[in-house]
């Protein structure tokens, strides 16, 4: 495949913006709510304790699962847009 | 029936199936040996991955180790998992597409370079040794316990066993019988747990019972854990820790390391998609949070149940007698893997936290010093006999245990001996060997690895999962990086993938030694592994992130000094990106 076709770069930008986004919401449900902003948290209660440890032992798992589903998904719907899937 | 004999079925039964298996699917030629022939689907994928990924250190170590750190050990639950999303979005589609064996030859092709791959196929047996182990230490203490002998036997057996196993099946062997171990590790993590949930709160999903209400005291399950343990001079279970630095730092290296670990990656080669190497890692996370999930409910229930047999009639009255003590206390007591003293000669078993803190409220009590002391690696496999559960689920336990620690080593084993085998020998040494000459090479690397990972697992340089995150943090200096660049950076050269990848990996162990012995040989280490010791609070568990970061800096600074990448590499790196035309993976 010529490898510098406008579409192939438009490809690769729309496969970078999804990556950049999940990452975000990756770093900020881990990083953010269950270490560092775990205090500003601490006044929403969770079953005996409260939402930043909810995050750090349950929370973050379940957002990474869902983020990797989303990403597949989405990835797919663009290749198949600029016509790299495989058949 | 004996418990002993009761063990000795699940645990033979299920060796007996996986053994059937690998004989069934006996790998033939060289291909088979290390893909699988290339069809494998996402869903048997994802399940594979998952049994590879949870060894020891995540079912038999881990819970033990949030038990005890509480909060503070989240890292654990968040760095093994997180690393998945790197995996899928930065990693497996492109080196799906790339469509070859292994690690080193990526790495080799990209930066178009022999030394490269020399350099990877270092990194690579580095960590996965460190990693293996892990394993032989978790599987020791599992074996030295369920054969009742002592923890060494126990590792020697480990070793014997890991051997024949992994020597026997290539990876589709591994592929197929790791399906069936993912589905004995989780049955035998689940069902315990259930149970105990069931009895402390009623509620049979674990993961739901961790938040739910204490039934014997009407309070929220961690709120009566912080009261019981806080009494006995312990740290709140759910407390905020100080150095979050060091937190962060730890569980960035455990997610790089998860997403630059070989013998992971390795499996998406084995899609017959690039868009299947994304669903699968989809469905290995799936498959990985069911035991993660659970895992800090049976940490929390474990260290409640613990607390309440030591101390019966609350902690302010006294504990129990050691004469008195439960049966799994006398027969942990033979593996050496838990010990009493009775310092104050009361025949009691005063178990609290022996700090200076605590100290006038212990004098007061006539308590002396600790008592009693539990070897965090036993807190899973103990768990059963500690809630007073069935004598088949304590044998299903065992079996578990057993197969998430054989499925791992197996695993590493397969990825060092592929990296000797076809990188190091056919790659560079002896072009011209025979497909004969590189199982066989392949075998006897293996036999190496297992015989340097049982010396050094008989004195860890820690829990199975600490000895396991050095490992994670040698990968996530050295090969992710590597690996990252390659796809993302037409620029990097083969001369910046090289200083890179040495420099991460000579930072990071040299870190790691110095704290944890040279080449972990204990009594080595130039200073004591303790928080006041460590730069800027940073433990030797947490530096391979730092290693990272000093890696890509390293690259892109001697990349940019030194000439472009020639216009082939930068159509090669252009192709991985576009999954059309992937094919099936391919020798060269």
């Amino acid at each position: 495949m010529s490898g510098h076709s406008y579409d192939a770069e438009n490809y690769w930008k729309a496969n970078l913006r999804l990556i950049i986004g999940s990452l975000v919401v990756w770093a900020l449900v881990s990083y953010g709510f269950a270490i560092l902003l775990r205090p500003m948290l601490a006044g929403i209660p969770v079953g005996g304790t409260d939402l930043g440890f909810w995050f750090a032992q349950q929370g973050s798992i379940l957002t990474f699962i869902a983020l990797i589903f989303h990403y597949a998904w989405r990835m797919n719907k663009i290749d198949e847009k600029f016509g790299v899937h495989e058949e | 029936m004996s418990q002993f004999a009761i063990n000795i079925i699940f645990v033979g039964g299920s060796f007996l199936l996986y053994i059937l298996i690998a004989i069934w699917a006996k790998a033939g030629s060289t291909k088979d040996f290390y893909v699988a022939g290339g069809g494998v689907h996402p869903i048997t994928n994802g399940m594979a991955i998952g049994a590879d990924w949870m060894s020891a250190a995540s079912f038999i170590s881990m819970a033990g180790l949030i038990a005890a750190g509480g909060y503070a050990n989240s890292t654990f639950l968040m760095g093994w998992t997180g690393g998945y999303v790197l995996l899928a979005m930065l990693l497996a589609p492109y080196l799906r597409k790339f469509g070859k064996f292994t690690v080193p030859e990526f790495i080799g092709d990209r930066f178009y370079s022999k030394n490269a791959r020399l350099v990877a196929v270092l990194c690579l047996i580095v960590a996965s040794v460190t990693y293996v182990i892990g394993q032989m230490a978790g599987a020791g203490v599992a074996f030295s316990r369920f054969l009742e002998v002592d923890a060494t036997l126990g590792l020697m057996i480990a070793a014997i066993v890991v051997f024949i196993y992994a020597v026997l099946g290539g990876m589709k062997g591994i592929t197929y019988t790791q399906v069936a171990q993912y589905c004995v590790l989780i049955i035998a993590y689940t069902i315990p747990a259930v149970f105990i949930s069931v009895q402390l709160t009623g509620n049979p999903i674990p993961g739901l019972g961790l938040f739910s209400t204490h039934v014997d005291s009407g309070m929220p399950l961690l709120t009566k854990l912080n009261q019981i343990i806080t009494d006995l001079g312990f740290n709140e279970y759910t407390a905020d820790v100080d150095n979050k630095l060091n937190m962060v730092l730890f569980t960035l290296s455990l997610m790089i390391g998860t997403a630059g670990l070989p013998h992971v990656i390795i499996r998406f080669f084995t899609v017959p998609k690039v868009a299947d190497a994304r669903w699968s890692a989809g469905w290995a996370l799936v498959f990985i949070a069911l035991l993660y999930l659970t895992a800090p409910a049976v940490a929390s229930m474990a260290r409640l149940n613990l607390m309440t047999t030591i101390y019966p009639d609350g902690t302010s009255s006294e504990p129990i007698q050691y004469d008195e003590r439960p049966n799994w206390v006398k027969e942990w007591e033979v593996t050496g893997l838990i010990q009493f003293e009775d310092k104050n000669s009361d025949g009691r078993i005063q178990l609290y936290n022996d700090s200076p803190a605590f100290e006038s409220e212990a004098q007061a009590r006539g308590w002396e010093g600790n008592e009693l002391v539990v070897n965090r690696d036993i807190l899973v496999l103990a768990n059963p006999e500690i809630a007073n559960l069935p004598g088949w689920v304590i044998g299903l336990i065992a079996a578990g245990g057993l197969a998430a620690a054989l499925s791992t080593a197996a695993g590493l084993l397969l990825a060092i001996s592929s990296a000797v085998s076809h990188d190091l020998i056919k790659g560079s040494i002896n072009p011209n060997i025979s497909e004969k000459g590189e199982l066989l090479a392949a075998r006897i690397s293996m036999a190496v690895a297992i015989v340097v990972a049982t010396w050094l697992g008989a004195n860890p340089p820690g829990f199975a999962a600490q000895v396991v995150a050095l490992a994670f943090g040698i990968a996530a200096a050295s090969l992710f990086p590597a690996l990252m660049m390659g796809i993302f950076s037409k620029r990097v050269n083969n001369t910046g993938a090289i200083a890179g990848m040495l420099t991460g990996l000579v930072f990071t162990l040299a870190y790691i030694f110095v704290y944890k012995g040279w080449l972990f040989i204990p009594g080595t280490n130039n200073l004591p592994d303790t928080p006041e010791n460590w730069v800027l609070g940073i433990s030797p568990l947490s530096i391979g992130a730092v290693g990272a970061i000093v890696n890509f800096a390293v690259a892109f600074a001697v990349s940019n000094a030194t000439e472009e990448p020639p216009v082939e590499i930068q159509e090669l790196v252009e192709s991985v990106r576009y999954p059309r035309g992937a094919g099936q993976a391919q020798d060269h």
